[in-house]
């Protein structure tokens, strides 16, 4: 009876850019070849790092004789929700001490936007109303459209976000999208270091976008997957989501702590909830519990135990915030570095931009002939979008990377 | 006002209420029979001590946190495949099976569901009356509408075989039918051999999808390959089946999440196609599982002396709950009570279907502070040495 398979019209799909980029770069010999692709954190010896506060609190886990592998509550590690919520709201938010802020523990940033997600098609603007429109950035996150697609959502549109020409944030063109979308739109916002530009609102353009957003009733989904990463302060890297909270939105937030923890495979994500009141939030959670129920019953323990130890103890939440503190200095230094050599090597075009964005990815501006060209003829992969992940140059490869940029400018229009 | 006014409190857990019902009780002698979790002869939780031996090797290798590949720990899912399916499987060495890492048995049965619902529906999921609570709304969430075939006997406590193949028979094609590899939950009502024999025969007339849900192996008779009979007998018979694994149980690894998806499709050149497929709907769920439950896991299939020991604690884990149902047997005799138990010996696993009706459980539950599902459900891991008697006097002082 297999002659005639159920799956024989199943076609193959494409593969996902960002980890066929990394295959690619793993697949060539070429001893100088660099690797700006995917985003993970890399020494100055190119290599990944576990951040030393970890393995102190693995140690403590791992000799632990009352810990065991039992499940957790369907919501996940409640020290884990309870201060990774803090973290990203701040220890003295008045939410908070409404008792109106509450959390899911999720798998990693992914899984929290997705939590997230199925939620509002479920209870937002209506029940099950997948016509609400999403707007995500105009560029953003690749997996973004698919989180909120497989969730149900039918119209994804994008907001005007990064200007190519002048290579910064098209302002103008955002509020323009705030003010003329449906009412009752979903934006998803990056909490800092947007991902791909690196290019973050000011202060005063927050403040901006809020008040348009609270007036047009749009719905505040923020992403933050880089707290304390960007600028190396994790109170500054979440000014914008304390900003929204403090103008009385009620919002969700997916955080993600595989970058600042460097805990990338445990998959650590909390999607933080901050509602009217505790009534409304109670109701919020236990529709939560039944989505987390049917898609992975409860999340996994390691990484929200590593966390939890790690936020509820002074002297390891101190360790950890100079662990964070190291990777943001090291891609400030890399930034400074490469905008210094592109000018001393006169490479055509204005590079104040690599010093300008922030967190892990800068939007170089190269086309994409000119990332082939970086990609097949030096072997400098990068995204097609231009995008580079800092974390890939150190002080050894920075020459050769800013003398394949110079080349890529200078011989291909 | 709130976005959220409108958003109804959702109905509580019934498993879980049963938990937190039990938690309130002051009762000294109380007994949590609604936990699906193994619990030792201390009614402990049991970390197995290939785990604490797997989690030492691994914690001393000192490895990075890199991001998995979206289908998992490759060393897992190739040992998850084998373990499931036998070293020496056609299917592994002809490279037609998919195998992806999942977020245990609910992650497993999820991704499957999707993957059905994108490239096999509108087809119907039969599932096995009654079922694992959670089994509807996965499919149901995923788009797939339930449907159900007759399983259980209640006036035998036992399988109603000649109404699983009358119905089975009556089965649209293509439909797809959830079968329990073995341990069923949650009646521990297992069909013997030449009973799976004659379903696997209808289910080929029927030309039905077979999508095995094993969550159990091992646990269930102690054996990893008796309780994977049904599986590779399916398999044999030319059923190109999916498959759920979960390691929850039979490692103890709950929290971890660690399980298995399988799809065993006609060539190699079919399965890159569904991977393909498998990881698109990954992706913007949740991207890339997690790794330390899978490391454990794979550490303790692939290092010998761990993965004897495993052996030997799985058996040992079996062993007792076999010894718990005789015991209770026993005792119920003991108290007098001329009702046939044999039910009780005969499922097999984690569960079992006592045949207590709602009424008796409500009794159970207010007099002797036994806490089970109202289903008449008990979960044999709660029972120890220590208060098999206690049981025994509940039960038969509620039924005689």
């Amino acid at each position: 009876i297999a002659t005639m398979s159920v799956f024989c019209e199943v076609p193959q799909a494409a593969p996902v850019a960002v980890f066929k980029l990394s295959q690619d770069f793993n697949n060539d010999q070429f001893p100088k070849k660099v690797n700006l692709g995917v985003g993970a954190y890399r020494t100055d010896e190119c290599q990944p790092w576990v951040l030393p506060v970890v393995k102190k609190v693995e140690k403590i886990i791992v000799h632990d004789d009352r810990l065991n592998h039992e499940y957790l509550p369907i919501l996940g590690l409640p020290e884990f929700r309870s201060s990774a919520s803090k973290i990203a709201l701040g220890d003295d938010s008045p939410a908070i001490q409404e008792n109106r802020v509450g959390a899911v523990q999720c798998l990693g940033g992914t899984g929290a936007l997705k939590m997230g997600a199925e939620f509002l098609r479920r209870f937002y603007n209506g029940n099950n109303n997948t016509k609400t429109p999403v707007y995500v950035s105009a560029p953003t996150w690749e997996n973004h459209n698919a989180v909120f697609a497989n969730a149900g959502f039918e119209d994804i549109r994008s907001y005007k976000y990064w200007d190519a020409e002048k290579r910064g944030l098209d302002f103008a063109g955002f509020l323009g999208d705030l003010e003329s979308c449906p009412e009752h739109s979903i934006f998803v916002l990056h909490a800092c270091a947007h991902n791909p530009t690196g290019t973050d609102p000011t202060h005063e353009q927050w403040k901006q976008i809020a008040e348009t957003m609270m007036k047009r009733n749009l719905f505040v989904f923020f992403d933050s997957a880089y707290q304390g990463f960007a600028s190396g302060s994790l109170d500054k890297d979440a000014w914008a989501v304390r900003y929204f909270v403090s103008m009385d939105f009620e919002m969700l937030c997916a955080q993600s702590f595989s970058k600042n923890f460097g805990l990338y495979n445990e998959r650590v994500g909390n999607l933080t909830v901050v509602a009217r009141d505790a009534d409304n939030l109670k109701r919020i959670l236990s529709q939560m519990e039944m989505i987390v129920r049917t898609t992975w019953s409860n999340p996994p323990s390691q990484g929200a135990r590593i966390v939890a130890i790690t936020l509820n103890s002074p002297e390891l939440f101190t360790d950890w915030k100079d662990n964070v503190k190291t990777m943001a200095d090291r891609v400030l230094l890399m930034r400074a570095q490469l905008k210094a050599k592109l000018q001393a090597l006169g490479t055509p075009g204005t590079w104040d931009h690599i010093t300008e964005q922030i967190g892990m990815f800068s939007f170089t501006g190269l086309n994409p002939k000119q990332v082939e060209y970086m990609v097949k003829e030096r072997h400098v992969y990068l995204m097609t979008s231009g995008r580079i992940n800092m974390c890939g140059l150190t002080t050894k490869n920075i020459d050769y990377v800013a003398e394949s940029i110079h080349e890529a400018v200078t011989k291909v229009q | 006002i709130s976005w959220w006014g409108g958003v109804q409190m959702g109905p509580p857990d019934p498993i879980l209420g049963v938990s937190e019902a039990y938690k309130r009780d002051t009762n000294p002698k109380k007994m949590n029979l609604g936990v699906g979790a193994y619990r030792d002869d201390q009614g402990k939780p049991f970390v197995l001590s290939c785990v604490r031996k797997a989690e030492a090797v691994i914690t001393a290798k000192q490895m990075d946190k890199e991001y998995l590949a979206i289908g998992g720990l490759g060393e897992f899912t190739k040992s998850c495949a084998q373990l499931a399916l036998g070293n020496d499987n056609e299917v592994l060495k002809s490279g037609r099976n998919i195998t992806v890492q999942t977020i245990s048995g609910t992650g497993s049965l999820r991704i499957g569901a999707n993957f059905l619902s994108r490239f096999h529906g509108p087809r119907d999921v039969y599932l096995p009356k009654p079922s694992w609570g959670n089994h509807t709304p996965i499919f149901r969430d995923a788009g797939m509408q339930l449907k159900a075939y007759r399983y259980y006997d209640p006036s035998t406590c036992g399988f109603d075989f000649k109404g699983a193949l009358d119905d089975i028979s009556k089965i649209p094609e293509q439909s797809v039918i959830m079968l329990h590899a073995c341990a069923h939950n949650p009646t521990g009502v297992d069909p013997r051999p030449e009973q799976w024999k004659e379903i696997s025969d209808i289910v080929k007339k029927r030309n039905l999808l077979v999508f095995f849900d094993m969550a159990y192996q091992g646990f269930a008779s102690g054996d990893i390959d008796r309780d994977a009979w049904a599986v590779r007998y399916f398999i044999e018979q030319g059923h190109n089946i999916l498959l759920s694994q979960s390691f929850a149980k039979n490692m103890g690894l709950y929290g971890e999440r660690v399980g298995g998806f399988t799809v065993v499709c006609n060539d190699a050149e079919e399965a890159k196609r569904v991977e393909s497929q498998l990881k698109i709907l990954i992706r913007p769920i949740y991207s890339n599982p997690p790794m330390n439950g899978a490391r454990i896991a794979a550490t303790i299939l692939n290092t010998p002396d761990l993965r004897s020991l495993w052996l030997e604690e799985v058996h040992g884990m079996a062993n007792r709950i076999i010894k718990m149902r005789e015991e209770l047997v026993a005792g119920l005799k003991k108290e007098g009570s001329t009702h046939n138990w044999q039910h009780v010996t005969d499922q097999i696993g984690m569960f079992c279907f006592t045949g207590l009706k709602p009424e008796q459980v409500e009794r159970l539950t207010k007099e002797f502070s036994v806490y089970m599902t109202k289903d008449g459900r008990i979960s044999m891991a709660g029972v120890t040495s220590g208060n098999v008697g206690y049981l025994a006097n509940g039960i038969h002082a509620v039924t005689k």
